[in-house]
């Protein structure tokens, strides 16, 4: 039933003719029209605009792309049997923009026809596994039956084995994931995710998991320009801005939080420019009299100076005194 | 004698391909859809069993193809049906229901008439199935 499926899928979008012989081996095809026609090129565009850095994460999702549509045109021309293997896994570190590109992977897969309706599930092992005996092949069949037609991301799938406790349900829903990765490979896709470290550890004691993933993608921290660049980018998009003072201190400040712990990178970004903004009205509201427009948008040197992380970082002082300052 | 309940039921019965299509109909409608299984075949009977749970939030057909050919494959001979439920406030009914399974051979009703008072006779339909007890109906084909 599974190829049936496969040879019924519509490639209307194609652009190609549905049956080509196979006996002429001539047969020519336009990479370029086949390209253009399932409009990847915007999607990979879009992903190169919106995401800083990122280089070798972007290199490898325009090589699988690449390789997806060959072998969809490859398919069309009846030169190969078997569906390819999508499952991926995205390791680096929190803030490096997986969640981000797992949903652009799945809107690359759904113009290349390999998922059919390119949604994207988010799961942790909390959506998968249970609290008790025969409670968690029901959660995990529930969540795996959401995510066909699009791609199912675990996020921090190495929680799902916890080896130290034999009796964990956890073992339970990887066992079912395998299944689902090897029999419904043409429903979805799955896309694990998490620290590189640890995932390395959960691929070595889950084999079944290393062997049905096709692509390792390693996601690297920003560069201090990088995130300067994502900064500017989200104040941006708040319609919010820098001074040449302002972006100065934001720099300073970006290059002492990077040390100090729990750094989150994009999210660290983000978090701190929400504070930022929280200093600025309380300046603005604290100033009384009449403001310029200007004056509403500016970020000024004073709301980034008085973070705590100029003070010696985040567990000197209690969660809310830094906006006293 | 062909059990006729429900939509589709004086097409011939529906493939596959044909039943994934119109679950992905209700699915681009937005409706939940569950599946239903019964060995009582009488049209009166409309508390079929319920196959698993009730499907919500799906995006995608093959998710309730899985569902229907493991109810499939537990009750081989059984009537299975397919239900998409309209959630629209005001709405809120079952818009389409259909059979996707049913025995290999169907014995149909005998008619019951009863006399009551006076020469009146009350008519009854009986399904020749639910002679034996359930679970045994249709096993032996």
């Amino acid at each position: 039933m599974r190829t049936s499926n496969v040879m019924e899928r519509p490639n209307v979008d194609s652009g190609l003719e549905p049956d080509l012989p196979t006996e002429i081996e001539e047969t020519s095809v336009d990479i370029a029209a086949a390209l253009r026609d399932s409009n990847i090129q915007e999607v990979l565009d879009e992903l190169d605009r919106e995401l800083v850095g990122l280089k070798p994460v972007k290199t490898r999702i325009r090589e699988i792309a690449s390789l997806l549509l060959v072998e969809r045109l490859r398919k069309e021309m009846s030169l190969t049997t078997e569906p390819p293997t999508l499952h991926m896994s995205f390791t680096g570190r929190p803030g490096t923009g997986k969640t981000t590109v797992a949903l652009r992977m799945a809107k690359i897969l759904h113009h290349l026809g390999y998922v059919r309706r390119g949604h994207l599930v988010v799961a942790t092992r909390d959506d998968l596994v249970g609290q008790y005996i025969g409670h968690t092949a029901p959660k995990t069949k529930e969540i795996v039956k959401k995510a066909m037609g699009g791609v199912l991301f675990i996020d921090e799938a190495y929680y799902l084995y916890r080896p130290e406790n034999e009796r964990d349900y956890g073992q339970e829903a990887i066992e079912m994931l395998l299944q689902v990765m090897e029999n419904q490979r043409d429903d979805l896709v799955v896309i694990l995710a998490g620290y590189k470290e640890r995932m390395d550890t959960f691929f070595q004691s889950n084999l079944g998991f290393r062997s049905r993933i096709a692509h390792h993608i390693n996601f690297p921290d920003y560069t201090l320009e990088e995130l300067m660049a994502i900064a500017e980018l989200m104040v941006g998009q708040q319609m919010y801005t820098f001074d040449e003072d302002s972006r100065q201190a934001f720099a300073e400040y970006l290059e002492l939080r990077i040390k100090q712990p729990h750094f989150a990178n994009a999210r660290s970004v983000r978090n701190a420019i929400d504070r930022i903004k929280l200093r600025q009205a309380n300046r603005l509201i604290r100033q009384g009299g009449s403001i310029t427009k200007g004056e509403l948008a500016r970020i000024d040197e004073a709301d980034i100076r008085l973070s705590r992380v100029f003070q010696g970082g985040l567990d000197r002082e209690p969660e809310n005194s830094a906006d006293e300052g | 004698m062909k059990v006729t309940q429900g939509t589709f039921s004086f097409l011939p019965d529906l493939t596959d391909e044909e039943i994934r299509k119109q679950v992905e109909f209700c699915l681009n409608n937005g409706w939940p859809i569950n599946v239903e299984f019964t060995d009582d075949p009488h049209p009166r009977n409309s508390y079929w069993e319920m196959w698993d749970f009730p499907m919500f939030d799906l995006k995608d057909a093959a998710a309730v193809m899985l569902e229907i050919n493991a109810c499939r494959q537990a009750h081989p001979n059984h009537y299975i049906k397919v239900n998409g439920y309209n959630v629209t406030k005001g709405r809120e009914t079952v818009a389409l229901s259909f059979i996707v399974n049913r025995p290999k051979h169907e014995p149909g009703f005998r008619l019951v008439r009863q006399e009551v008072h006076g020469r009146t006779i009350n008519y009854t339909v009986q399904s020749y199935a639910t002679d034996k007890p359930e679970g045994e109906r249709y096993a032996d084909e």
